[in-house]
């Protein structure tokens, strides 16, 4: 059986390595990829827990939170294609029209 | 009259205030003076059916009424309560008399005198709004509301003072009369928080009872409540040395002068002394400062109006006298004489306001006495009716001066106090200096070479293009019921030396019995000695104006070149405005400007309000730097956020537990 901790440190480690890459890189698609493994990150844990304490509560928690990021994921690609269409770039320092 | 008519009396004209002042501006005249007429001439009839209630056999003292508002006294406060409650006892009646009927009859000679003026609704909407707060000072049962009444007449006379506000000086004399005051007012606030301090309460009875039951109660806090109520009638009273804004108020239209600043409203500082004589009774040097006070300023007022030349000015510098031969009669302990020369005198005072606007008025607006002269042919019945006042003032008998005047001088010689018989030499002087100076604008006006030009077209009344004329019948006729008034007005008070009958004394005994120290009853030769004194006196003063402005119109300026220093300080008021402007105004002015002006309104108030706003937008430029609209930028603080949390959750729970 391998311990809870393990899951945990994995979680936390996933988590880290997408709010670095959400901080760091510049393309908009690695970003949005980057909010998905901090989601699975949180998915990882919530599974973890559930089987620990024998109770289905995170298991269903973790599809919900599937359906919100498939949702999201479908708004937000078209998003990102229409910025796309329209400014012909996707670094997001370039996307900057309501600055100032 | 059921007491709970009695709110009728001063809200009426305020009714007419409200009618003139809101829509006064569209109505014709005719209606504009029928509005304010109407609810004067409504309170003199109240008065008198009030009269005729309280002179019944069975009335009682005194009637109270309280107003009150869907159940709710007018101020409650823990156990202090200040009602609006009206009183009218004896002493109450004779006011209301004299402000409802003389406040009547110069209501109707204003519709003569302002017919050609601009803002007449105005005008007339300011005099209903003064008897309104006239008639609440002289009803109320207690000294706040009588505040209330008091600083509205106060208002009022500030509006009509300045009533021709394009004028600089009108304007700058009704800020004048109102700054001082203000000042005269604070003593009068003080005494009632002493008041409010030592029983509680203000109302009348509450106060004077508690009083009257503790008899060891001498002097002390009561000698400094009567010394402050003093500053607060020497301001309103025109005493010194708060006299300085009655001359300059003359500015203000003549009806104005003679119904506030002759009649009524200055009388309002006796009629306060005379109310609280309880308070004054207990304290012995507040007395004698009330008759150091009055004294002193009836020599000193009369001096001046000796060699005045406009004759409002006269006139003024006359009421300025006569109202501190009321102060000395209240500082001798004998209200009833004071109070009884405020009726007098706003009978003749009233009329020689009035026959002098009359004369102003067939001059064209001409003040100036050095103007005039030949009259008495011209204009008849104001000559006649003047002549009344002149001889009534002038305290030759049997017109209304001699009798009220007499009775102070008389009470001054017997009264305990120990300059009594140096304050009725003062007072003796200024009989004759009174004489003096009336009889010299009596013959300076109506007699000798007319001095006046013959104005067609100038003047504050353009449509009267005909030269000197008699005022219409609108004006002399309250100007012969005031003439009337000032002749028999005084047989209320013939003493018994006499052979009268005191009625006003009786009138008043049951309101100043419990007070007044008794005075022995001299002997009749000493009254009758001393009014000849004052008959021979009034004489002087007559055969002396006679002899310098009627026989030899030339001597008196002939004296005057005698002693130029001498003249000129009396001209110039002995110069207590210059003074006062020196002492205390500039100085004033100069703390204001420099300490107060730089120190602390520009650099604390403004600098204040200059730091708060630059605070702002140094904490703002800070502050912008972290909105960049940089979504990266903001998810770094959201996890510096988060991974602090996290640290205060691991770490920071067994710090603070330990």
């Amino acid at each position: 059986m391998v311990p809870i901790s393990y899951y945990l440190v994995l979680a936390a480690i996933l988590f880290s390595i997408g709010v670095a890459s959400f901080l760091i890189k510049r393309n908009i698609i690695t970003i949005f990829m980057s909010i998905e493994l901090m989601l699975n990150a949180v998915n990882l844990t919530f599974v973890a827990f559930a089987h620990m304490w024998h109770q289905i509560t995170g298991q269903i928690f973790v599809f919900f939170v599937m359906v919100v990021a498939a949702a999201e994921a479908a708004v937000g690609l078209a998003i990102i294609i229409a910025i796309f269409r329209t400014r012909q770039t996707l670094n997001v320092d370039q996307i900057n029209l309501l600055k100032n | 009259m059921p007491a709970s008519y009695l709110w009728l009396i001063p809200l009426l004209p305020f009714a007419g205030f409200l009618i003139n002042g809101t829509l006064g501006r569209r109505l014709p005249r005719p209606l504009v003076s029928v509005v304010a007429l109407i609810p004067t001439f409504a309170s003199a009839c109240l008065w008198i059916w009030l009269w005729f209630t309280m002179k019944a056999a069975d009335a009682p003292e005194s009637i109270h009424s309280t107003l009150t508002l869907f159940g709710n006294n007018w101020i409650q406060i823990s156990s202090f309560h200040a009602d609006f409650t009206f009183t009218v006892d004896h002493l109450t009646l004779i006011m209301l008399g004299v402000v409802t009927c003389v406040g009547f009859l110069i209501h109707v000679y204003s519709v003569g005198y302002m017919a050609h003026e601009e803002g007449y609704w105005r005008f007339f909407a300011y005099l209903n709004l003064f008897m309104f707060f006239m008639l609440v000072l002289v009803l109320s049962a207690n000294f706040l509301l009588l505040f209330v009444g008091w600083e509205g007449v106060g208002l009022a006379s500030y509006l009509l003072i300045g009533f021709y506000f394009k004028k600089d000086s009108a304007a700058n004399a009704g800020k004048k009369a109102f700054i001082v005051n203000r000042i005269g007012d604070f003593g009068f606030l003080l005494a009632m928080f002493l008041l409010i301090a030592h029983f509680g309460s203000l109302d009348f009875s509450t106060v004077f009872s508690a009083i009257q039951q503790h008899t060891e109660w001498q002097g002390g806090f009561l000698t400094a409540i009567a010394l402050l109520l003093v500053v607060g009638a020497a301001g309103k009273s025109a005493q010194i040395p708060l006299y300085v804004w009655l001359p300059d108020a003359m500015e203000g239209p003549t009806p104005v002068s003679a119904l506030i600043h002759a009649a009524t409203m200055v009388t309002a500082g006796i009629y306060m002394v005379a109310r609280a004589h309880t308070i004054f009774d207990r304290s012995p040097y507040a007395l004698g400062v009330v008759a150091i006070i009055g004294a002193s300023t009836a020599i000193f007022a009369a001096c001046i109006g000796m060699v005045q030349h406009d004759i409002k000015r006269v006139l003024a510098y006359s009421t300025v006298s006569q109202l501190g031969y009321m102060f000395l009669a209240c500082g001798v302990g004998a209200y009833t004489a004071g109070i009884f020369h405020l009726l007098t005198h706003a009978f003749f005072k009233a009329l020689l306001f009035l026959a002098a606007g009359s004369v102003i008025h067939a001059l064209s607006g001409e003040q100036d006495m050095r103007k005039m002269g030949g009259l008495r042919k011209r204009i008849p019945v104001t000559f006649w009716t003047m002549t009344m006042g002149v001889v009534a003032i002038a305290g030759i008998p049997p017109l209304a001066g001699f009798f009220s005047k007499d009775e102070i001088l008389f009470q001054t010689f017997t009264s305990p106090n120990p300059i009594g018989k140096l304050l009725w030499l003062v007072g003796l002087i200024t009989a004759g200096m009174t004489s003096f100076y009336m009889f010299r604008l009596w013959f300076k006006t109506f007699f000798g070479e007319e001095r006046f030009e013959e104005h067609s077209d100038q003047g504050h009344d353009s449509h009267h293009g005909h030269g000197v004329h008699e005022s219409p019948l609108v004006m002399t006729l309250p100007l012969m019921i005031l003439a009337l008034l000032s002749i028999i007005g005084g047989w209320v008070g013939v003493p018994a030396a006499l052979g009268g009958h005191d009625e006003i004394g009786e009138f008043l005994a049951p309101v100043f019995s419990n007070g007044a120290p008794a005075v022995e009853a001299a002997s009749y030769g000493l009254e009758l000695g001393l009014a000849v004194v004052s008959v021979l006196v009034a004489l002087l003063g007559l055969f002396i104006a006679y002899v310098l402005y009627y026989k030899k119109p030339l001597t008196a300026a002939s004296y005057a070149a005698k002693f130029p220093a001498l003249y000129r300080l009396v001209e110039n008021k002995f110069y207590i405005d210059e003074i006062y402007q020196a002492v205390i105004i500039t100085p004033l002015l100069m703390f204001s400007r420099l300490i107060l002006g730089t120190f602390v309104d520009s650099g604390l108030v403004n600098g204040s309000g200059y730091a708060t706003g630059a605070s702002a937008r140094g904490l703002g430029t800070l502050v912008r730097r972290i909105q960049s609209g940089n979504i990266r930028s903001y998810a770094g603080w959201l996890a510096l956020g988060a991974a602090a949390v996290i640290a205060v959750m691991i770490f920071g729970r067994s710090l603070w537990l330990n």
